[in-house]
């Protein structure tokens, strides 16, 4: 039988989460601060216990992405001056993040910034990884004149998930979020 | 919480503002890190170090890279692969630490232990050379560590098996930046060409030492825990192999006699079977980069920064 009491904590503890993950999907990433991490798809969970007390899962894109720091902070940060008096941010590190769980919004806004954002992550055939020898096949548009007459000039940029692209129609560099 | 200032974003709130990094000590901050039923926590403590070990030494030699790289591009990419590596050390240290039950931390196992405690393939802690026989070593050791991630993330063990389920996606970048380095300066000019061939007969005699089991490693793979990196020679074989034929090199021990000198300019006392860097037998190079990589941390005990 649930008696009153209980209930109530239920109700508390549903508008809590709510509140709470909506604190959380706010969250902007410090190095792609256009992005929430709502946007970024690596809040895995936002559990509360009625209480004020707060769990917020968080998945890294990278092994050693140095914003996960930061984002731990400021999680705690946020949700503090929320009113959650007790937060704790764990790490979920199985299945491994993906750039396929960034979202639309997130994709549209990657866009907008001059960054072209991912495509479809490669799917994975069974046996060992394939060595990609040449440059990719793949069309990346350019963010500025929507050009498909670009290239990549190295797979490594300014932060762990980003690639330097050229376009060879405006000639202008641009940044791509490589596909994880 | 965001900040249009960079200045106003290290004042006041709180930890982790001076420097990336600081403030978070835990990178398996609420993972289950119980070891699985009937698994020893000192053999996978020491699993974990091994592994650990390699990615630490070898972001330390890459990093060694920066300010010193040819181009910028490759400065970018050579500080991304470190990087990559050293979040896979972190994860992989702490680990270790937790599971011997010794409470030592990620930065205890890194900054504290002597080289004869490293457990590091020899191959990561030899000296960089010129960037030919870095791109040598990074090929050699991205095609073996891939292949060694890609059988690990089925392991056991759920916390190795993650960790190595995201560091195929990372490593899989690394060799293919290596290989098309190694492609390049190999079908380059026959000046690149020649430095490619000397770049990968220096790291020759390292490579043998990357497929001796260890007794743990042995132990742990019976297990369903581990990967008997015995297992990886025949792809390591093809791939290498694939990357050469692209590059028109051929594999220093397949050289005629003679060709192979340069080899002597490579680490003159690389690890007999059976008593290398697993067992805790290093060469000078090892110091080397401890004293740089352990200076502060040893200068000033308990410090933060």
């Amino acid at each position: 039988m649930v008696t009153r009491h209980e209930a109530g904590r239920a109700v508390a503890r549903e508008a809590g989460r709510a509140v709470a993950r909506e604190v959380a999907e706010r969250v902007t990433d410090p190095e792609l601060p256009l992005l929430t991490l709502a946007d970024l798809g690596i809040l895995r969970a936002v559990d509360t216990d009625g209480d004020g007390r707060v769990v917020v899962t968080v998945t890294p894109t990278y092994s050693g992405c140095p914003a996960m720091a930061a984002i731990r902070a400021d999680l705690t940060a946020s949700l503090r001056a929320a009113g959650f008096a007790d937060v704790e941010v764990r790490t979920r590190l199985s299945p491994p993040w993906t750039t396929d769980w960034i979202t639309e919004a997130g994709r549209r806004k990657l866009a907008d910034a001059g960054i072209a954002p991912p495509g479809p992550a490669p799917a994975r055939a069974a046996g060992p990884v394939p060595l990609t020898l040449d440059p990719p096949r793949r069309r990346v548009r350019c963010p500025r004149c929507g050009s498909a007459e670009t290239e990549e000039l190295s797979r490594f940029g300014a932060t762990a998930c980003k690639a330097l692209w050229r376009c060879r129609a405006c000639a202008e560099p641009f940044e791509h979020v490589k596909e994880i | 919480m965001s900040h249009d200032n960079p200045y106003e974003a290290l004042g006041g709130d709180g930890d982790a503002r001076w420097a990336f990094g600081t403030g978070f000590t835990d990178p398996l901050a609420g993972v289950d890190t119980t070891a699985p039923a009937g698994v020893d926590g000192g053999d996978l403590a020491a699993y974990c170090l091994m592994l650990g070990d390699d990615a630490l030494v070898m972001s330390h030699r890459l990093q060694e890279w920066c300010t010193r790289a040819p181009e910028l591009e490759e400065e970018v990419a050579l500080a991304n692969i470190a990087l990559d590596l050293l979040g896979q050390a972190r994860l992989l240290l702490a680990r270790a630490g937790q599971a011997d039950g010794g409470g030592r931390s990620e930065d205890d196992l890194a900054f504290l232990r002597d080289a004869p405690d490293f457990r590091n393939v020899r191959l990561v802690e030899a000296a960089n050379g010129d960037f030919a026989r870095s791109m040598a070593r990074l090929l050699v050791f991205a095609v073996w560590r891939l292949a060694l991630l890609d059988r690990l993330a089925g392991s056991r063990d759920p916390v190795l098996a993650a960790v190595a389920a995201k560091g195929v996606k990372e490593v899989a970048y690394h060799r293919d930046y290596a290989a098309g380095w190694v492609v390049r300066l190999g079908d380059g000019t026959a000046y690149s060409r020649e430095r490619m061939k000397e770049g990968l007969a220096a790291v020759w005699p390292l490579v043998a030492e990357l497929f001796v089991p260890h007794e743990v490693e042995l132990r742990l793979a019976r297990a369903g825990v581990a990967v008997d990196p015995s297992q990886l020679r025949a792809e390591f074989d093809a791939v290498l192999d694939q990357v050469l034929d692209a590059a028109r090199l051929t594999r220093p021990d397949a050289a005629r006699p003679g060709e192979a000198d340069a080899a002597q300019e490579g680490p003159a006392d690389a690890a007999p079977a059976g008593a290398g860097g697993r067992d805790g037998r290093h060469g000078t190079e090892l110091d080397e980069v401890l004293s740089v990589m352990q200076g502060v941390a040893r200068a000033l005990p308990g410090a933060t920064w």
